[in-house]
């Protein structure tokens, strides 16, 4: 299945006649999932309406944990098996992980803010996604950091592995340690126990999301193979005329392969 | 009030709720523009490139 992706002019093919689909899907799962999560799912009997900030704050950081599980796997493919692809699967999912982390963290805060009486607490919970927030940002900044683009890619895959850790921890805080942060109410053993009027806009937003980083990653995916070919043939010139270019160059005859 | 001024309250958790949707938007809309608009461009230049193939 994965290798057949593996090819990248393959993958301009497929992605290119997927990309519509995507958004089109995104942008109807998206608008259903709002007017859901606004206008007809029912006040809690506790927090009334300041509930609606729920449909945004899970799905948000239900992707801001499976995007970085993400980012990690390609980035484990990219360095085992170096298949170029993953590479750019990771670079093209980080940022938007990040985007989703950021969105989770300032909504959290503004639920937080009349329901707790505080914007931010330093607990288990707030904390660990805070640090996942700047695994997201690390990692960008070190695959940027070199001149070498294969030397970036390999650092960067290596500090996406190892901030796996920060997964679990992030998942089981809220059993693990105390804190003003409610534990987990639909991924639990036994089921979920969030009403139904709750739990079909929180599914139909969490939907919306995953389709709008699935249009998101195959955009920058194919923007960054795009940029990459385009800067290749500003330095090589067309695949026809690389032998003769290096050959100017160097001033050997370059070895037929 | 009427029913609309009502629900755009948000029984008293308007500064909350609607900031935190209004974010939300921002953070993907604007994302999804500035992606959009790289891969048009990204799309354009690489046409660009191969059709002056011969001229180099």
């Amino acid at each position: 299945m994965l290798s057949r992706f593996a090819n990248p002019a393959r993958f301009m093919r497929v992605s290119g006649a997927a990309l519509p689909w995507f958004g089109a899907a995104a942008a109807a799962v998206l608008a259903v999932g709002l007017v859901w999560s606004l206008a007809i799912a029912p006040p809690d009997y506790q927090q009334g309406e300041s509930v609606r900030i729920m449909f945004i704050h899970v799905p948000a950081a239900w992707m801001s944990l499976s995007v970085y599980l993400l980012v990690a796997m390609a980035s484990a493919v990219a360095l085992v098996w170096r298949h170029p692809l993953a590479e750019v699967a990771a670079q093209a999912a980080a940022p938007i992980g990040a985007a989703f982390t950021l969105i989770c963290l300032a909504t959290g805060s503004l639920w937080g803010r009349p329901m707790w009486g505080t914007w931010w607490v330093w607990d288990a919970r707030l904390t660990s996604v805070l640090v996942l927030f700047f695994l997201y940002l690390g990692y960008i900044a070190l695959v940027n950091a070199f001149d070498d683009r294969d030397r970036g890619a390999r650092a960067g895959s290596l500090l996406a592995l190892v901030g796996v850790v920060n997964l679990p921890i992030i998942k089981f805080s809220v059993d693990w340690w105390n804190t003003l942060h409610q534990p987990a109410s639909v991924v639990k053993l036994g089921g979920p126990t969030i009403a139904t009027s709750m739990l079909l806009p929180l599914l139909v937003m969490a939907v919306g999301f995953m389709l709008l980083f699935g249009w998101l990653l195959l955009l920058r995916m194919r923007t960054i193979l795009n940029e990459r070919k385009a800067e290749a043939l500003r330095l090589y010139g067309q695949p026809a005329n690389r032998r003769e270019r290096a050959e100017a160059l160097t001033g050997d005859a370059v070895a037929r392969s | 009030m009427s029913a609309f001024a009502d629900w755009l309250a948000m029984g008293g958790y308007a500064g909350f709720v609607w900031p935190a949707y209004g974010l939300a938007a921002a953070v993907l809309g604007g994302l999804s523009l500035y992606y959009w608009s790289r891969h048009r461009r990204s799309a354009a230049d690489l046409d660009r490139l191969q059709g002056s193939a011969g001229r180099r």
